[in-house]
């Protein structure tokens, strides 16, 4: 029986079906896709309470904007969230798999997950993979132990910080975070200067822009501020809206209505002692 | 050459007011030379929700025939259609499991869903999923495809104004692109109908 025939769900992991024939497509000339990636600025910071996650929100395809407004701060467990930069698919993956683990992990022992196991699961699977999944996160969070802020590299290697900064507009946040960081920074203090190393991000980094996310996490509370601060309205938008001079031809219409969404109620019988 | 300019294509998707419009070009070429012009590329999963693919013609068929065979599975399972989320999360986890030997395809996915709500939504050929609440657009014309549609879009369109406003941007970006074009077939769905339209473009 050819294996062919039958589409058995995977197994999980990656399948590599298909490398040989693409390997084969770019030898004949036929250069592969540019992926889409989060140019971006991520970064965290650790104030009294606990930990402070920001990000833009600009999303790029080789040059082009592909999203203005997507979002790069991930869920990972109610107490964790972690910022992603590089290969958009990759962080989502990444992220995804990993929140999903340790939501296993706390039904398995009943337990608040750490900030520590995140990290070693996605440091553990960065490692396997060399580098080519390529991930760079921010992961934040605050858990029994306290709050913790650690950066993750595409290679597997970690560094736990007081504050933080990845992505191509690391360099243009790390310098707002150098010049005005102290330890104990109240909540609007910390607030503050995370929205100012993303706006330095923002308006200095090309591959960086649009809106800028915030999540505050303290011990048994998070807020998840989306768009917190907006500094790149669309301006000159005119209110009458677009005309048209030519008028579009259409050479074949067909109409199928759909039928109606019908409720079936169950009118059950109770089961017969 | 990039591999997706083999084909050319040239897909779009805009939300309205309760409806949504899928559009698409139809040529079929191999490198410069033009091999059929009543190529389709957006294929109706169920009644409410449509899948459009660009990129490499062969991957995108067999994409298609991948998700349709998970799609029945589903009905058979669930006794229902997917939602356009479910959806879109599916197409997004069936390409990210080629990610180091990917197909090369950009899908589209529009769809009406709880409540009438339209979703659309796009992803890169990795899977990295972009959920957009106004329009997405994928193929070779896809810089011209967003600059026309940043100028064209505005919220909240009847299902009329919708349907002029992605012919023309559709129509007016492939004209600037040699690997698409040579009509447009577009699909405005509203809760009620789905009307299916062959537009009438510049065969060059």
């Amino acid at each position: 029986m050819s294996k062919a025939a039958v589409d058995l769900p995977p197994k999980g992991g990656f399948s590599f079906d298909l490398c040989k024939r693409n390997d084969m497509l770019a030898k004949q000339g036929l250069s592969g896709p540019s992926f889409r990636k989060t140019g971006t600025t991520i970064v965290g910071l650790i104030f009294q309470d606990g930990v402070i996650l920001g990000a833009d929100t600009r999303a790029t395809e080789g040059p082009i904007v592909c999203d203005k407004n997507c979002e790069k701060i991930h869920y990972m467990a109610p107490n964790i969230y972690c910022c992603g930069a590089g290969t958009a698919a990759d962080t989502e993956a990444v992220t995804d798999m990993v929140s999903s683990q340790l939501q296993l992990h706390r039904y398995h022992t009943g337990r608040e997950s750490r900030v520590i196991t995140a990290l070693t699961l996605l440091k553990k699977h960065l490692f396997n993979y060399q580098g080519y999944v390529s991930a760079a996160l921010v992961l934040g969070g605050v858990d029994c132990t306290g709050p913790h802020l650690h950066t993750i590299y595409p290679h597997g290697s970690t560094d736990t910080l007081p504050f933080a900064t990845m992505g191509s507009g690391s360099l243009a946040a790390m310098a707002m975070f150098e010049s005005k960081y102290k330890e104990g920074l109240s909540r609007d203090e910390g607030i503050q200067l995370v929205v100012e190393a993303i706006c330095s991000g923002i308006f200095n980094d090309l591959g960086s822009g649009s809106n800028v996310d915030v999540c505050v996490i303290t011990k048994g509370h998070k807020e998840y501020l989306r768009n917190h601060l907006l500094p790149n309205p669309r301006t000159y938008v005119n209110e009458k809206g677009y005309t048209f001079p030519k008028k579009i031809e259409v050479l074949m219409t067909k109409i199928t209505p759909l039928k109606e969404r019908v409720e079936i109620i169950e009118t059950g019988d109770a089961m017969e002692e | 050459m990039s591999i997706f300019e083999y084909n050319g294509s040239a897909l779009i998707a805009m939300v309205g007011k309760n409806c949504f419009a899928i559009a698409s070009d139809r040529r079929l070429g191999v490198q410069l030379q033009t091999i059929a012009t009543d190529f389709q590329r957006i294929y109706k999963v169920h009644d409410r929700l449509f899948l459009g693919l660009s990129g490499l013609a062969t991957d995108a068929q067999t994409l298609y025939q991948r998700l349709v065979f998970r799609h029945k599975l589903y009905q058979l399972r669930e006794e229902r259609d997917m939602k356009p989320e479910t959806f879109a999360s599916l197409v997004s986890a069936i390409l990210y499991e080629k990610r180091f030997g990917p197909y090369f395809c950009q899908p589209v996915i529009a769809g009406l869903g709880d409540e009438d709500k339209p979703f659309i939504c796009t992803m890169d050929s990795i899977g990295a999923k972009e959920l957009a609440k106004d329009f997405v657009v994928a193929g070779t014309a896809s810089e011209s495809l967003y600059g026309a549609c940043e100028a064209m879009f505005k919220p909240d369109m009847e299902a009329e104004e919708l349907f002029e406003t992605v012919s023309q941007a559709l129509l007016s970006s492939v004209d600037r692109d040699c690997l698409s074009g040579w009509g447009g077939h577009v699909y405005v769905v509203t809760p009620t109908e789905v009307r299916e339209m062959i537009l009438k473009g510049r065969m060059d």
